[in-house]
């Protein structure tokens, strides 16, 4: 693909980015900096403020504070025909009256390109439509109509491409693929890519970076690892996947561990958080601690924090069994045990100690009540 | 589907119940047309055939008519009233398109931009209905006449002569026209406007297209359907008219529909009048057609 008008690529970075409707905020002091050709997933619920940082890229709404910078150029300003920024709406919103040659070709023609139908082509190949270029949008299916709206967007070779939860209207089967097309025409055309979605499994499987996103502001950002490993609050320690959130507090640092009092059971953690006497929370992932049924079982000692309960619950669900035990204190925990055919199943009613490795536990940043793991996402959404 | 489908006029032959013996199934189609079908031979077959056969009979209102095939009747009324014929198209023509350039504007900014003040509007726009055509045309009389404000204020600027007028000229026919067939140009214009996404000009500002450029990359070819319905609302009717001409015209400025109206009911020469209505009805149907496959086989299909 021709690469003349761009230069060296550049970052897009949002600075104090705020946008009020009313007395409704919807984005808040927004600092982000999106390195240049990374697919970027802006994730949170709906209502979080995610497309509408995505619209004031685009220049679709004008900010009420703050910058939007490509580079060191402001632009802030500039009216959305003036940005190298294209968007793939959620919609599509393709041309009905035109033909998908037509509307592939549309940002082009309108840039005063003369000679369009090369590049069509080989946009259409791009996105596997070769041959559909004469129907119109209402011919294709969703999956089709989806592609049709990635190929008009990227043909302008946008510095920013941005999408706008672009694989909402799919059924599940094709978003998979879609998301794995997406990425790959990522890495084929090297565009930075931004990308809004809701659902916390397609951003990991696309995005290099997340910005986990919550009333407005990032709550967390990093790579899909890191966040699900090291969630910083509470809040991306349910949205992203499950966790169980404990609530103690400092007893004592050791060198480089923290040591918790969480209803009388000492939990241990790597890395000094707090202040001894403080209230400290703290997470482990399901898949990460095992439930230990009584005497029976052998305790390893590398799986140094345990917590004793009652097994309340036994759901079977093939690759695991899934337990729900519930605490001296009265909280559910969730552990989810690999069938892997080396564990002795417990049944409901087994009193099991739930054990995990101190490595294993993440502190939390916030000290909020406990929220019980599942409804924690909607909950917050909902505040 | 069959309860659904049978007439509420009982009609025996088709049982409202799953029991319906094919053939009957097969009829309730037929059956579902009849009314509409008889509605149409009753109030347009048959007046349409009457209008015909007058215009080839031969006679006078004393004697009683006969049909005598007289198609001479045709070429006389095409070259004693041709004028007036094609005078008639060139008003309904320059009528249809003050009203697309009035109108559009108009029902554009009640769809896209009036917001609350939609439906109040809408309302205004159809307003003048509550009062009769008529009082509304001899309304334009006062507002044009000689001694208006409008000539006065045009004299004043210059564009009317000191003895210049408005009234019993062919600008106040056309203007009349476009004042009265207005709301039927702005209400398809609106319906068509209203169902334009604005997602759909946010992708076109999206790539590149300056807000004028969306207009006519996106909005007005998405809009055509309503273009074609409401110029022709407005074309046809116009075009028959001779109410605008009584009022606000001269002799000289007489359109078909004048002529057909003295025709059957001052001069009482019927065929003439009859010949005259079905080439009106005749070439009507002509640049509709045309018009339909030029601007609509494009843009609707």
């Amino acid at each position: 693909m021709p690469d003349a008008h761009r230069g060296a690529p550049r970052d897009l970075r949002l600075r104090g980015l705020r946008k009020t409707f009313g007395d409704f905020v919807a984005v808040d002091e927004l600092d982000l900096t999106i390195p240049a050709g990374s697919f970027f997933a802006l994730l949170g619920p709906s209502g979080c403020g995610k497309t509408t940082t995505l619209r004031m890229v685009a220049g679709l709404e004008v900010p009420t504070a703050g910058q939007v910078l490509l580079g060191e150029q402001d632009i802030t300003g500039l009216r959305p025909y003036r940005r190298p920024v294209n968007t793939v709406f959620q919609s599509y919103a393709l041309f009905p009256h035109l033909t998908i040659e037509d509307n592939v070709a549309f940002g082009l023609r309108r840039r005063g390109v003369k000679d369009v139908k090369g590049a069509v082509a080989d946009m259409l190949s791009l996105v596997e439509l070769d041959g559909f270029g004469r129907r119109r949008p209402a011919q294709l299916s969703g999956g089709q109509q989806q592609r049709v709206a990635v190929a008009r967007a990227l043909i302008n070779e946008p510095e920013v491409l941005l999408l706008d939860e672009p694989l909402g209207a799919l059924d599940l089967k094709l978003r998979r693929q879609m998301q794995l097309e997406l990425k790959h025409i990522q890495d084929r055309v090297g565009s930075t890519f931004v990308h809004v979605t809701h659902d916390q499994e397609e951003a990991m499987t696309m995005a290099d970076t997340i910005a986990v996103m919550n009333h407005g502001e990032v709550e967390q950002l990093g790579s899909p690892r890191e966040l699900y490993e090291r969630p910083a609050t509470r809040y991306v320690a349910n949205f992203l996947g499950q966790s169980n959130c404990l609530q103690g507090r400092v007893v004592e640092h050791g060198v480089d561990s923290t040591v918790v009092d969480v209803h009388g059971t000492l939990v241990r953690l790597p890395g000094t958080h707090g202040t001894r006497g403080g209230a400290q929370s703290l997470g482990v992932r399901p898949e990460k601690a095992v439930a230990l049924a009584g005497q029976r079982a052998v305790r390893d000692p590398a799986f140094a924090n345990a917590v004793a309960g009652t097994v309340t619950d036994v759901s079977f669900t093939g690759l695991s069994t899934q337990y729900v035990v519930r605490t001296g204190w009265g909280q559910d925990l969730a552990v989810f045990a690999q069938n892997d055919g080396s564990d002795v199943p417990a049944d409901r009613g087994d009193e099991v100690l739930v054990a995990w490795r101190p490595e294993h536990t993440f502190p939390l940043r916030d000290a909020s009540p406990v929220v019980e793991p599942e409804a924690a996402p909607l909950a917050d959404a909902a505040r | 589907m069959t309860a659904v489908l049978t007439p509420p006029s009982a009609t025996p032959e088709a049982p409202a119940d799953d029991a319906v013996p094919p053939s009957a199934r097969s009829r309730a189609p037929y059956l579902l047309l009849l009314p509409g079908l008889l509605w149409l031979a009753l109030f347009f077959l048959v007046p349409l055939v009457a209008l015909v056969s007058m215009s080839l009979q031969t006679g006078s209102l004393s004697e009683g008519y006969r049909l005598t095939w007289h198609w001479a009747t045709y070429s006389s009324a095409w070259s004693t009233y041709g004028d007036q014929l094609v005078r008639s198209f060139l008003y309904a023509g320059a009528a249809t398109v003050l009203a697309l350039l009035v109108g559009y504007p108009l029902a554009y900014a009640i769809a896209l931009r009036a917001g609350r003040w939609r439906n109040l509007m809408l309302v205004l726009v159809v307003a003048p209905f509550f009062t009769s055509f008529l009082i509304r045309t001899l309304a334009w009389k006062i507002v044009l006449g000689d001694e208006g404000w409008v000539v006065g204020a045009l004299q004043t600027v210059g564009l009317l002569g000191e003895n210049g007028r408005l009234l019993a000229t062919p600008a106040a026919v056309v203007l009349g026209l476009t004042y009265n067939f207005l709301p039927f140009m702005v209400l398809p214009l609106y319906a068509s406007l209203e169902k334009v996404d604005p997602r759909l000009l946010e992708a076109a500002t999206d790539l590149y297209a300056t807000p004028a450029r969306a207009f006519w990359a996106v909005t007005w070819p998405l809009s055509i359907p309503g273009v074609v319905a409401g110029t022709l609302l407005t074309f046809i009717p116009a075009a028959g008219d001779y109410v605008n001409v009584q009022f606000l015209g001269n002799p000289g400025s007489q359109m078909i529909g004048n002529v057909i109206q003295s025709r059957f009911l001052t001069v009482l020469d019927y065929p003439v009048a009859a010949a005259l209505s079905i080439t009106v009805m005749a070439s009507v149907l002509v640049l509709v057609l045309t018009y339909v496959r030029r601007v609509g086989a494009r843009e609707l299909l």
